[in-house]
Parts: structure tokens; C-alpha cells; sequence
């Protein structure tokens, strides 16, 4: 599956990745020479194997439902980049 | 001090032969010297570790002591450590002063083991020569024109030069192993799920597992003893007791079988890495061991299936990291689209950013399956070769990598990189443990040895470790460097 | 052309735990911004959720409501985008194996007729954050917008229907059906102006007659009965109009505005999203054994069904009445307390649905929010029950407790002097008053037809009762009456 600078420039927009015109051919030679390495996985005979998406076969487990954390708002938000009122600020979001 | 082990120290603390202080002061002024050549550290704590050491030896002169109280150790700086400065390597976290513990850190402290600072590490624990940090790269104290190996590289690096005599690591790929190998140290990877993630920024969820950096497998033992463990804060921690370690350090090895994977030992394996392990493992059949060859067959595919599958959760666990909450923030950003994509163009790395890519491309749409769920597909395959490896054997040996540290700036293209992982990768996949202890050197680059287990085999890979460190004297070879550091 | 309108929801429920679906932190409304959110909430690096087992309980429990089948292995995924109430940069959400599987609901409609909903699956998720948009600058005196993540994290369940609706009053209907399920339940407050129920609705026009279905549009976070019905109705009416006009309905979401009584376009900064969607590798299946899923059928409350059945077998109330007593939990347990309070089922619907649900309605009140309790109503229905006041008069005092004039009906019966007169002596006297004042209708009387006679009586009747302000019993007063105008004769 080659890969196109639109793919990198798609996959940039969504990962929220601001990317030069240069940066992108660079990652588009990169990604494609990985990508052409991880197609081999087409070469793989796969039927009727299931996918293993964790690898011990483990459940999960469950927690009581109890109010175990106080407020650390000081705390956390020491390490913001931008408060003010206990709010985390952004520019402002048109909705 | 170079001579040192975590068993040493314990013992000299033990019999009131050293103070925590003596030894965390030694400890902090060889990184001082160190430092400046190796770059092993991120941050030094040398204020919070005299204090840790006081109270350490204030706790063993009241009888309260254990086995680790008043050790120092360091930890990779991807373990969140309240109050102390946790970067993963990366101008995104340059300013992030953690606002709570990892629970490996906190079992540490319980444990009464001293940190001595954060271990400078590949950006967001990607890359295997810690080049990547934005801290700077990492030299070995073995060659200092060789990378240490990676990611955690200031972990083994720091070990090799005898600044702490044990040091955390996670592994991901090979990231504990791999940089063990070559700073000639043994490292462990536990089995998926036996140390709680809790508290370590994640790389790729499904794969990260911490553990042990010393010089022994015996320290390691000790080491795992402390931070093994069910956590309810990780869903995925594995609720199993946790065995005696040390104990099981000594059990005779006659009738072990080892096996050999060819695919371990193909085309691309450096011959004296090859002879080194070759000999190692005729220690093990003078030790009662028996040995044959057995094939792991969907091992090629290892590596492709991790970069699928390594990405891919990489690409989502770094979303958290958009400038708002914590870590790095663009100036003056226009909108929030502004703010996302400046503050994280800025805050990551070449490496992260190509990872960050190829993840979200590969779970797009019209991509997913055939390469995500294929990915996974494949994983079930390299699992099952270990499964019915372990039918027939009770450990696989092989290389932990195929050459011996390569020099800084001598892997030029990512491909080539990745490439220097296949031996640890398909272990991660798989979930199961593995061990790399020093088994040579080749032109004065040390060689590791792998061991792996069955899944929650931890026990037995230590002891067979610890037998043939018993047998060998690889793992007491110490780097001139080392030794220069008075 | 004859068009129909086809509509399916997607109802978002917030799940009445203590704590968060996967941190222990709390969930309770109103609080400082922030001060609820913890480290895993906030994203914090490093930090991982764990399932809370109350959130797995109330999703079973409402599958198990609306007859679903309940997934043995269910699975959380990522949704991943990028906003600034969303801490993580991903939605924890099940999208390929969600708890609850297909399901069914019976709905009644206003005219009494029933309607089944298929529903296609119901999935836990958290929630995201608030954006607040209040006057906010950063130093350099930019605009900027603060985001508060107390709500992050909160449990939701998303229940999706399929598109079984045919009308506005269907989809409310189904909508009130889900509040009566969820309160029934004690799984959700459904309170939904504090956001505990929000609902997404998918609404497509269609000519009538035609198995395809048309494009639709997504009116997204509606927030009460009300607007799901009037968004629904101008939709439906615009994408008619546009058709018809030789335009085309463009998929697109919407957004209702009350204000304005008009649904538009939100016309996103953004094309199409990509939400990338992969199984939470940070969380392993859930799975549910047999003797879990049992338990849990085996401890469900009566469910609005089953209190509609005892209504009408056990009560003998109609099938209308006790449709809408059992509608919602409110209703029915404010209907069985008046009931037990004056022990007349009969007469404890007829209020509940006459005079109490006029009034709530009047005044747009829930009926948790009614001013007059279900205690005094049933006290005040005693009071006509055991003659203590006329039918009449108890709509006085009906209305002076819906006024917060009085405590009980006793004491504003009281204190009004609406006792009713049941002395036949003073009612005699009061009648011979009115028949000694008016010789003219006395004469009228006597000399009427006798079939007409019954009629005529009335006059006597209403002077009677003036004169005594109401309070005559007037079974008394006629009877009384009668019996001296045709000693007359």
C-alpha cells in the first residue's frame, strides 16, 4: 500500500501535528520505508486466527464503586499551563 | 564504589559496615564526575536522596529496616515521582513536575531504597540508542563512541559506570535488554502484567513492562521482590502472589532444557555475538543442562507486527499531551486547532512525531484491518510459537541483539533502527519474561546473553541467570571508565 | 406527496454511581470546577482507568429492563479526537462489543395506543468535560474559553434505538419510556436540566410508501421532552420543504435552538472525522458469568410494564389510566401513596389525572415538583370520601395547597369553614328560607308536568347551596328539597 503525502498530511491533521512541506515529503520517505517493512504481515497466512489484543488472556477486574479521591486541584493544576478560577484555559472555542 | 552490588550494599548496611548516607553521598558525587561525559541523568535528587538516606538510617538503627532500606537505585525518567521533574526525554515534558507517584516508586520508597535521580532515556521511551532525548544523547562507558543502547539507556549506562548500583527501566521492545546487553549489566523484563504500569507514561499500553537494571541477576531478584505485584489501580497487573525471588536463586540447573531458535541465530548475527552465546551455552550443558533446537517460525514477522501495533497505541496514548493540562504550550496560539498542533509540533521529537504518524495512519480508516487487526492476528501467532516452544523446553536462549553497541550516529535511518530489535521484540508481543545478562565482549563491546521464559517464569530465569553468573565472570567485568571515576 | 417521517435516538444517560466510571473520583453535581476531577480524569501522564462495578451493574440492569440480550464479553474502545473538554484525546466507548445487545420497548402513546421500539444496542462510555465561555482572558487580554472537568469521566449509557419512530409524539413517547425505565430502575436521576439525560436525534423523511430510508440529519444534545418534540417537527418540516423545493437533505448535525424554536446546521470547523476507533489496551473485557446476569433479573424492581398490569388487574383502573400512572416512576409513586393515604384507588387516579396533572401542566412542573404532596391530596380526597366536603369545595382546597395557603386539607378546610353542613336540621331551615322567598318558582313547581319537575328542582338547589356557601351536602339539600316541594302539591 503506497503511501501519498496526503496520508501523512491527513494523518498529521488528526493527530494534531503541525508539519512543514519539507517535514512531510521526509516523513512521507520514512513512513513509507516502514510501512513496505510492515506489509510482510500480508505474507502471513491469518484464517481463522483471532486477533490477540492483550497478551495474557486476563479479564477485567472490577472496582467497588467508592469516592476514594479527594480534590487536588491545587495540585494538579500547578503543572497547567494556563488557569484561572480553577478553570483550564484554551483559546476561545466558538461552538 | 564500581564494585558494588544492590546484595553488597544491602549487606554492608545490614552489618552497620556503611551508613545510607556514606554510600548515597559516594553514590552522588561519582554522577557528578560521570555526568558531564555520559549523560546518563536527567535529573539528580540529591537533596531528597540525603534525606531518604537519613531517615533510611535512622529506620535501620531502630530495627525497622529491610532488605533494600538505605539503597540507592535511580529510575528512568518515564516513572512519575511526585514532586520531582518527569520528562520521558522530551521538551513536551521539560516543565512537568509530577504531581503524584508511580506505584513502582511508591513501593520503592516503601521498600526504603533511595533515588538517586531520573536516567535520561529516548524520547518517550522510542528508540533503541537513546539519541533521541532531547536531553541529549547518552554515551557507554564501555566505548563513549558507543551508544548505550536504548531506551533506557541512562539506566544501563548509568549502572555499567558504577554511578548507582541498580537503576529502573521499562521495555517496551527491548528497551531493558537491549541497552543491558550492551552496557554489559543484566536487565529483566517481567512477564506482561507482573509490575504495574501505574504511574509510567505510557508508550504502547499492551507492551510496556518495567524492570530491574543491575549488575546480577541476583540484585534483580532482590529488586523484583520489591516491585512485583498486583495493582488495583492497572486493570492490566496480573493478580498472582508474587514468589520468592532470591530464594529460588539457587536451585541446581540438571535437566534444565534450553532451547535454541534458529531464526535466533540467522543472517544478520554478528559471529562473535554468535560464539559468545554459543559458549554460554555450553556453560549450561556443563551445568546438567540439556540443549536442542527449536523454531519459532512467525519470528520475521515480529517486527513488522510492533510497528504496527506499538504506533498505533503510541499515536493514542500521546493525544493526552495537547498543552492544556500539563507539559508544553505553544505562545499565543490563534485557536485551539493553533494550540494542539504548534505545542506538540514543538514539544515532540523527529522520532515521536514519525511514530505518532505511522499509528494514526494505520488505524485510519480503510487501513485499520488490514494492517491493525492483521497486526494482532499475527501477535496470536508469535505468541503461540513461544507456547509450543515451552512444550518441549523450559527456557529459549538466543542473542539479545545481533551486533554489540554500534557507535553514535551510525544507524541513519529509522528502518535500520527498528531493525536492531529483533531478537526482544516478539518477547513484548508475546507478553512473556525475559533476562539479558553479559556473556563477552567483542572488541571491547560487551555481549548479551537472552534468556526467556514462560509466561510469570520469573523465578526460573533468575536462577538460571544467577547459576551461570555463579559459573562465569562476565557480569564482574568493569569498563575503564568506571574504574577512572574516583 | 404524503411523507413520512422516520426518526431513531440515541439517548446518552448518566448512571447514578457515587464515583466515576474508571477513577474513584466523585460524580457529584454542582461542585467548584476541577475539584472533582482526579489524575486519571485528567489525563494525567502515566495515569489508567479501572471499570467501576456499579457502572457494569446499571447497564446490565437496564438491559435486562427492556429485554436485551447482555453480553457475556463486552469490550471498551478508543474514539479518538482531539477537544478541549476531552482529557485524553480519546473517548473510552464501546463501539464493536457493547454490554447491552438488541432490546425492546413497549411505548403507549397519548391516544392510548401502543408502539413498539426496537432498540439496537445500549454501551457504557464516559463522559467528557464542560467548556464554559464566560468572560475569560489570558494576559495578554485574549478571549479565551475555561474547561472545567468535573464531569469528565462520569458514566454514561448510550442507548441507541433503531429507526422505529414515526412521529414527534413517538419519539417523545419512547424518550419518556426510557426515563420511565432508567428512574424505575434507580439506575439514573433523569434529571435532564442538570444533564443527566441528553438524547441525539436522527430524523429522515421519506415518501410514503418507500422502503429506503432518506438522509439524515443528526440533531444533536437535546435536553427535554419538550424540544425533542418541537426540533423534531421543524426538521421534519424543513427537509419537506427542501425536498419539495428540489433541494437535498445534506447528512449533517444539527443543533437545536430553543430560543429560536429552529434546528441548524453546525457547520464544523472540521470535515469528516476520522475517530480511529481500537480496543482499549489499557482495559480488558469485561465478562459476565450466567449467575451475575441472574442475580442481578432476580433483584429488578417492577418495571413501568408490570405496575401497568397490577393497575388494571389488581386496582381495576382502565387501560389508559394505568398507562399513564405507571409512566414514570414519579407518577406511579406519587399515585400509590395517595392511594394508600385515602384507599381509593377510583378516586386517587381521577385526581392524579384531573386536577393534579392540569395544574403541573399549567405551570410546566414535573411531578416530583409538585407543590401539593401526595400525603395532603390523599387527605384532601378522605375529606369528600367521609362527607367532611363537597366535590366542589375540595377543588378549593386543592387550590389553596397548590398556593402553599395551608399545611394539610384539614386545616384549610378549617380555616376557609368549607365543612360541609350535613345537620339536616340547619339544612331544612336554610330550605324553608329559600322556599319561602321565591312563591313564584314554588308555583311554577307545582303546576309543571311531573317529568318536568326534576329539572325545575335544580333553581332551588343552587339557592340552597349559595346560601350556604357550598358547604350543604347537596345529595342532603336534594333530597330534602324534593321531599318539601312535593309536600306542596
Amino acid at each position: 500500500m503506497a503511501l501519498e503525502q496526503t496520508h501523512v498530511r491527513r494523518a498529521a491533521h488528526l493527530a494534531r501535528l503541525d508539519v512543514s512541506d519539507d517535514q512531510a515529503s521526509d516523513f512521507v520517505d520514512d513512513l513509507s520505508q516502514i510501512l513496505a517493512m510492515v506489509d510482510q504481515l500480508q505474507s502471513v497466512d491469518t484464517e481463522g486466527v483471532d486477533p490477540l489484543y492483550h497478551p495474557l488472556d486476563a479479564t477485567q477486574r472490577l472496582r467497588a464503586d467508592e469516592v476514594t479521591e479527594a480534590d487536588q486541584r491545587e495540585r494538579f493544576q500547578r503543572c497547567a499551563p494556563a488557569v484561572e478560577d480553577g478553570l483550564y484555559l484554551v483559546p476561545r472555542v466558538v461552538e | 564504589m564500581s564494585d558494588h552490588t544492590v546484595t553488597s550494599l544491602a549487606a554492608a548496611l545490614k552489618n552497620g559496615d556503611a551508613s545510607s548516607r556514606e554510600l548515597t553521598s559516594d553514590y552522588l558525587k561519582r554522577i557528578e564526575r560521570a555526568e558531564p561525559t555520559l549523560n546518563s541523568f536527567i535529573s539528580v535528587t540529591a537533596e531528597q536522596a540525603l534525606a531518604g538516606a537519613d531517615a533510611a538510617d535512622k529506620a535501620r538503627a531502630e530495627g525497622r529496616g529491610g532488605y533494600l532500606t538505605g539503597v540507592p537505585l535511580a529510575l528512568k525518567d518515564n516513572f512519575c515521582t511526585q514532586g520531582v521533574k518527569t520528562t520521558c526525554g522530551s521538551k513536551m515534558l521539560d516543565n512537568f513536575i509530577a504531581p503524584y507517584s508511580a506505584t513502582l516508586v511508591e513501593k520503592l520508597d516503601a521498600a526504603g531504597s533511595i533515588s538517586l535521580g531520573k536516567t535520561n532515556m529516548d524520547e518517550f521511551a522510542m528508540g533503541s540508542s537513546s539519541e533521541s532525548s532531547f536531553y541529549g544523547a547518552i554515551k557507554n562507558p564501555w566505548d563513549l563512541s558507543a551508544v548505550p543502547g536504548g531506551s533506557s539507556g541512562g539506566s544501563a549506562a548509568a549502572v555499567a559506570a558504577g554511578l548507582v548500583p541498580a537503576a529502573m527501566g521499562t521495555d517496551t521492545g527491548g528497551s531493558i535488554r537491549q541497552p543491558a546487553a550492551f552496557c554489559g549489566i543484566t536487565g529483566l523484563k517481567p512477564t506482561y502484567g507482573r509490575v504495574s504500569r501505574y504511574g509510567i507514561i505510557a508508550y504502547a499500553s499492551s507492551l510496556d513492562q518495567a524492570g530491574p537494571m543491575a549488575r546480577t541477576a541476583e540484585d534483580c531478584a532482590h529488586l523484583m521482590t520489591a516491585i512485583a505485584g498486583h495493582d488495583a489501580r492497572d486493570s492490566t497487573s496480573a493478580d498472582r502472589a508474587v514468589p520468592d525471588y532470591a530464594g529460588e536463586l539457587d536451585a541446581p540447573l540438571a535437566g534444565l532444557k534450553i532451547g535454541l531458535p534458529q531464526e535466533y541465530f540467522g543472517d544478520g548475527l554478528d559471529p562473535e555475538v554468535e560464539s559468545a552465546v554459543r559458549d554460554a551455552v555450553k556453560v549450561f550443558e556443563a551445568l546438567g543442562a540439556t540443549v536442542r533446537d527449536v523454531s519459532l517460525p512467525h519470528t520475521r514477522y515480529a517486527t513488522s507486527a510492533y510497528y504496527v501495533i506499538a504506533p498505533a497505541e503510541a499515536s493514542s496514548n500521546l493525544s493526552r499531551f495537547d498543552g492544556v493540562r500539563f507539559g508544553h504550550r505553544c505562545d499565543t496560539p490563534d485557536d485551539l486547532l493553533d494550540l494542539y498542533q504548534r505545542s506538540r509540533a514543538e514539544g515532540f521529537g523527529d522520532e515521536v512525531k514519525r511514530r505518532i504518524l505511522i499509528g494514526t495512519h494505520t488505524l485510519s480508516e480503510g487501513f485499520f484491518d488490514a494492517y491493525y487487526t492483521k497486526a494482532q492476528r499475527v501477535r496470536r501467532l508469535i505468541r503461540q510459537d513461544f507456547l509450543d516452544a515451552y512444550n518441549e523446553v523450559d527456557v529459549l536462549m538466543g542473542p539479545t541483539s545481533p551486533t554489540p553497541a554500534f557507535n553514535l550516529g551510525a544507524q541513519k535511518d529509522p528502518l535500520s533502527m527498528y531493525l536492531q530489535d529483533i531478537y526482544t521484540i516478539a518477547v513484548n508481543l508475546a507478553g512473556i519474561p525475559a533476562i539479558s545478562v553479559p556473556a563477552g565482549l567483542s572488541n571491547g563491546r560487551p555481549v548479551g546473553l537472552q534468556i526467556l521464559g514462560s509466561h510469570f517464569a520469573e523465578a526460573q530465569l533468575l536462577n538460571v541467570a544467577h547459576r551461570f553468573q555463579q559459573a562465569t565472570d562476565w557480569h564482574q567485568q568493569r569498563p575503564a571508565f568506571a574504574k577512572e571515576i574516583v | 406527496m404524503q411523507w413520512e417521517t422516520v426518526i431513531g435516538l440515541e439517548v446518552h444517560v448518566q448512571l447514578a454511581t457515587r464515583s466515576k466510571i474508571f477513577s474513584g473520583a466523585s460524580t457529584a453535581f454542582g461542585a467548584d470546577a476541577n475539584t472533582q476531577a482526579c489524575a486519571v480524569d485528567l489525563g494525567m501522564p502515566g495515569t489508567l482507568p479501572v471499570v467501576n462495578e456499579q457502572a457494569v451493574s446499571m447497564a446490565v440492569q437496564f438491559g435486562l429492563g427492556v429485554n436485551a440480550e447482555i453480553a457475556k464479553t463486552s469490550v471498551f474502545d478508543r474514539k479518538n479526537y482531539f477537544y478541549a473538554d476531552l482529557p485524553k484525546g480519546y473517548q473510552t466507548s464501546q463501539m464493536y462489543h457493547p454490554i447491552v445487545g438488541p432490546g425492546l420497548l413497549d411505548v403507549t402513546l397519548d391516544d392510548g395506543a401502543a408502539k413498539r421500539i426496537r432498540i439496537h444496542h445500549a454501551h457504557l462510555e464516559e463522559d467528557a468535560g464542560k467548556s464554559l465561555h464566560e468572560s475569560l482572558s489570558d494576559d495578554s487580554g485574549r478571549e479565551m474559553t475555561g474547561v472545567d472537568l468535573n464531569r469528565a469521566g462520569t458514566p454514561l449509557l448510550e442507548i441507541v434505538s433503531e429507526p422505529d419512530m414515526r412521529s414527534a409524539k413517538e419519539a417523545t413517547a419512547y424518550l419518556r419510556a426510557i426515563h420511565a425505565i432508567v428512574t424505575y430502575l434507580g439506575i439514573s436521576d433523569g434529571n435532564m436540566a442538570e444533564g443527566s439525560m441528553r438524547c441525539d436525534v436522527n430524523v429522515s423523511v421519506r415518501p410514503k410508501g418507500q422502503d429506503a430510508f432518506g438522509t439524515r440529519a443528526e440533531i444533536k444534545n437535546v435536553n427535554s421532552f419538550r424540544f425533542v418534540e418541537r426540533a423534531v417537527a421543524f426538521e421534519v418540516e424543513r427537509q419537506i420543504e427542501l425536498i419539495e423545493d428540489g433541494g437535498t437533505v445534506v447528512q449533517e448535525t444539527r443543533l437545536y435552538d430553543p430560543d429560536r424554536d429552529e434546528t441548524r446546521s453546525m457547520r464544523t470547523k472540521e470535515e469528516a472525522n476520522d475517530y480511529r476507533y481500537f480496543p482499549c489496551p489499557d482495559l480488558l473485557p469485561i465478562v459476565l458469568d450466567q449467575a451475575y446476569i441472574d442475580t442481578l433479573r432476580d433483584g429488578l424492581p417492577e418495571l413501568p410494564d408490570a405496575k401497568r398490569g397490577r393497575f388494571e388487574s389488581q386496582l381495576g383502573l382502565s387501560a389508559y389510566d394505568a398507562g399513564v400512572l405507571a409512566s414514570s416512576r414519579e407518577m406511579a409513586d406519587y399515585f400509590e401513596e395517595v392511594m394508600h393515604v385515602c384507599d381509593d384507588a377510583k378516586q386517587a387516579a381521577n385526581w392524579v389525572q384531573g386536577e393534579l396533572s392540569a395544574a403541573l401542566k399549567r405551570e410546566h412542573l414535573e411531578i416530583s415538583a409538585s407543590p401539593v404532596s401526595a400525603r395532603q391530596l390523599g387527605e384532601l380526597i378522605g375529606r369528600v370520601k367521609d362527607d367532611t366536603i363537597s366535590g366542589k369545595a375540595a377543588k378549593q382546597v386543592f387550590q389553596a395547597l397548590w398556593d402553599g395557603q395551608g399545611e394539610s386539607a384539614d386545616e384549610i378546610i378549617e380555616a376557609k369553614g368549607l365543612k360541609q353542613v350535613t345537620d339536616s336540621g340547619a339544612i331544612e331551615a336554610m330550605i324553608d328560607d329559600v322556599i319561602a322567598q321565591s312563591p313564584k318558582q314554588v308555583t311554577q313547581y307545582v303546576e309543571a308536568e311531573p317529568d318536568k319537575r326534576g329539572k325545575m328542582i335544580g333553581y332551588f338547589v343552587g339557592q340552597v347551596m349559595k346560601a350556604s356557601r357550598g358547604t350543604a351536602n347537596p345529595q342532603q339539600v336534594n333530597q330534602l328539597l324534593k321531599e318539601k316541594l312535593d309536600a306542596q302539591l
